[in-house]
């Protein structure tokens, strides 16, 4: 007998922690990647300060999910990890790289540069690793009794390349668009300027990825154009996203720009998603054959819907407490 | 020369594991004395104990955050290069390791920052509450870890069904046979390395006459402690070791470099194990020694390492080694909290320069111990991963090859190099520059103070030219 499908749960809490991560150290990681294209030194510290108070929970929900995985869908985390080996390495060196950098260029002087570096090849190298991520779980994996039978660099396709390539694209621009919100003056004319060819590019390589996915995947084909439904609604949805950031930044809006680049953001993850559901270990596993036993779903749940609410309250007080423009001197002289 | 996944994996997973595990190991202790402090503080009101709490809390921020950071690598560590393991064993260990993210996490939304910035902005019992909190939830994060490891040591509560492990019960999983013994083992380790800790670096700052009275009761405090705490590890160890032999005794065998089961067995003092040979060279022990304390008779017996066959012995030289190293520094702490009740007489053990020397030195000592152990636990289980259940060629990753994992190794080697002397400089500097009166402090101002990056508790500059900058 069973009262709730667990796994389902598990599946939008997992879904829910993916996208909660990728858009909140997404535009940590695009100021990094933004980083050494900026006018000068005190629109760094004005980028790194946008983000000081609220990055560090970000990467809570990467290592929730990480950790939430092995409980819930064990065979994900079994795959998964195996299949993208090097790349999980060089987004974890990344990361670390760059959370050491952000620690230290805040309590340094002379050794500044370098710690800039560690925070923009960190930041680069992270969202790469990501984008390649996603790419690799649209073309799916060689699995065999429910074991990774292939090589070490198969997740490294012109396609994955792509896509990596995309989401350091699309971290930028929500880089861009966040540093619009926060700053004033030059730092943000210079924000304003960046983001309409951040936008094309960001535009340019969705259109390809989406073109090229349905090669890359059957499933995905025929999901897609067996016949015309409300899916179709999805990239609608994002294209309007895509418009509205446009026509804000045209008419020099503050906040409308961040939050139309979070809608693009959350239509296509949702496209992605329904291109695959409910696969989970494509081409062949569902969340159901992923998933561990009731009982080990059911004794983490309880203690991940204690601390979720928790989170998300530390979360919003945080960007509630440190909200308004960053001016130059905030923080430290 | 063909590269061995196996080995290049385990020799990354006890590199990761061991540079990760210093930190916690630390951090454990030093919570619960800060907490001390604040309740000494609390109860007197005398502005000795709140200047030492404002000190360490700066050491535990800094070290907290290396700590987290190195973490991060440990939630990937066992998809990556244990997939089979991960995933046979996810119905156990899953829970486990997610219920210690949950638990670090909510102590860090819920109490960190409230210790770490709370000074002089929330009433005292609210700060002292914090302190507590966080001293609980360092354990709590460790009875998942120790529960989750101890269940590999002493597999119950499980069933292997279709190569997967079921829970039968999780009480009899969490709460399985060995458990109860590391978890105080390790709980008195974290006691005395931050009691080493603490004791060494009042011992340096009463060398160069620095906050004279507060060092003095901080020194005075740490010596008690460890006077209890060092004895009391060992009792608690030879517990641990009565356990181990009772569940796991071809480690124990191993231990003493014992290769046949037999009476009247000598503690090896010195001793060179080899396993071709399925014996020692060079013996040097104390007759029937190993016996009485094994079986609490100098008859007793003590099984031998050649009862299982040679592919299933662990490697011996290690485990016997890395004991030896650890009891031989037990004995070394025990030694020297008793000479510090000896230098109480007269307040010399405020003033004795070498024994002042001696205690700097022995805050590494700890730390060296906690490894050792560590190693004797862990390779005195090879070949299994699961006892008994689980080989660690099983639970490799399949797709692992060679190349991989010496490409991550080395990768891991030179990322936490990097991490360990920006931690350890910035550490030495904040050791440098602690416990002066206020206004000489060097900080620089207003970082962002978040709980989620611990770090930003502490303003000491990184480097010269900052500090200089501060100070100007």
């Amino acid at each position: 007998m069973e009262l709730f499908d667990l796994s389902l749960i598990w599946a939008l809490i997992i879904g829910f922690g993916v996208i909660m991560y990728v858009l909140m150290d997404g535009f940590d990681l695009g100021l990094g990647i933004l980083y050494p294209f900026a006018p000068d030194e005190q629109a760094r510290d004005i980028m790194m300060n946008s983000v000081a108070p609220v990055w560090d929970g970000n990467e809570t929900w990467l290592v929730l999910g990480g950790a939430g995985l092995l409980g819930a869908f064990p065979l994900v985390y079994a795959v998964f990890l195996p299949a993208l080996y090097i790349g999980v390495f060089l987004m974890l060196a990344g990361l670390i790289f760059r959370g050491i950098a952000f620690e230290f260029r805040f309590k340094s002087r002379g050794n500044r540069r370098w710690w800039n570096r560690a925070f923009c090849w960190g930041s680069a190298v992270a969202a790469f690793a990501q984008g390649a991520v996603v790419g690799s779980y649209i073309q799916g994996f060689p699995v065999e009794d429910m074991a990774y039978v292939g090589g070490p660099l198969d997740w490294l396709t012109p396609f994955t390349v792509l896509t990596g390539l995309g989401l350091m694209a699309g971290y930028a621009l929500l880089g861009a668009t966040w540093l619009i919100l926060k700053s004033e003056g030059g730092v943000q004319a210079w924000a304003y300027r960046i983001t309409p060819p951040l936008l094309a590019l960001v535009l340019a390589v969705f259109a390809i990825i989406s073109l090229w996915t349905p090669f890359v995947n059957e499933a995905v084909w025929h999901r897609w154009f067996d016949r015309i439904q409300v899916i179709w609604l999805l990239p609608l949805l994002a294209l309007g996203c895509a418009y509205t950031l446009y026509r804000a930044v045209r008419l020099r809006r503050e906040g409308q720009p961040f939050v139309a680049t979070l809608g693009l953001f959350i239509f296509t993850y949702l496209g992605l998603v329904v291109s695959k559901w409910p696969v989970i270990v494509p081409p062949d596993y569902t969340i159901w054959e992923a998933a561990s036993a009731p009982e080990s779903q059911l004794f983490l749940l309880l203690g991940v819907l204690f601390v979720i609410p928790i989170v998300l309250a530390y979360t919003a007080w945080t960007y509630w407490v440190f909200r308004g423009k960053v001016r130059p001197g905030d923080g430290y002289h | 020369m063909e590269l061995d996944p196996l080995l290049l994996s385990r020799l990354q997973f006890a590199f990761v594991v061991s540079f990760h595990a210093i930190f916690p190991v630390f951090t454990i202790g030093l919570a619960s004395y800060i907490a001390l402090l604040h309740g000494l503080y609390y109860r007197t009101d005398n502005p000795v104990w709140d200047r030492l709490a404002a000190f360490w809390t700066r050491v535990f921020a800094v070290v907290f955050g290396m700590g987290v950071v190195s973490g991060i690598v440990m939630s990937f560590q066992f998809g990556t290069n244990w997939s089979h393991f991960s995933h046979a064993a996810a119905n156990f260990l899953g829970p486990m390791l997610s219920y210690e993210v949950v638990t670090a996490f909510f102590l860090e939304a819920a109490f960190l920052g409230v210790l770490l910035f709370g000074r002089g902005k929330v009433p005292q019992g609210v700060h002292l509450f914090a302190a507590l909190m966080v001293a609980l939830g360092t354990f709590i994060s460790s009875f998942w870890i120790l529960s989750a490891n101890s269940w590999m040591q002493t597999p119950t509560g499980v069933e292997l069904r279709d190569g997967f492990f079921h829970i039968t019960s999780w009480s009899e999983a969490i709460f399985n046979p060995s458990f109860a013994y590391r978890f105080w083992h390790m709980v008195l380790a974290s006691f005395l390395t931050g009691g080493f800790v603490v004791a060494g670096v009042s011992a340096w700052y009463l060398l160069i006459e620095r906050d004279v009275e507060a060092n003095r009761r901080a020194l005075s405090m740490c010596l008690w402690l460890l006077l209890v705490l060092a004895p009391t590890q060992a009792v608690v160890g030879d517990f641990h070791g009565l356990n181990t032999l009772e569940h796991q005794p071809v480690k124990v065998a191993a231990m003493e470099g014992n290769w046949e089961r037999s009476a009247h067995v000598p503690l090896l003092l010195f001793a060179l194990p080899d396993r071709e040979a399925q014996d020692n060279h060079l013996e040097v022990g104390i007759p029937s020694l190993a016996s009485l304390i094994l079986a609490h008779d100098p008859a007793g017996e003590v099984p031998g390492i050649s009862e299982v066959p040679p592919e299933e012995q662990p490697v011996v030289w290690l485990v016997f080694w890395s004991f030896r190293v650890m009891v031989g520094l037990g004995v070394l702490m025990i030694g020297v909290a008793l000479a510090g009740a000896w230098l109480r007489r007269g307040g010399r053990v405020y003033t004795h320069r070498g024994y002042l020397q001696l205690l700097r030195a022995m805050s590494v000592a700890p730390f060296v111990a906690v490894l050792a152990g560590w190693i004797v636990t862990e390779t005195g289980r090879a070949p299994w991963l699961v006892y008994g259940q689980m080989t660690q060629a099983q639970g490799l990753t399949p797709s692992l090859t060679g190349g991989m994992a010496l490409f991550t190794l080395v990768g891991y080697v030179a990322v936490y190099a990097v991490v360990f002397w920006a931690g350890l400089h910035y550490l030495t500097k904040v050791v440098r520059d602690g416990m002066l009166p206020e206004a000489e402090t060097p900080t620089l101002p207003g970082d962002v103070e978040r709980a989620m990056r611990p770090l930003s508790a502490s303003h000491v500059p990184f480097d010269d030219d900052a500090a200089t900058d501060a100070r100007s």
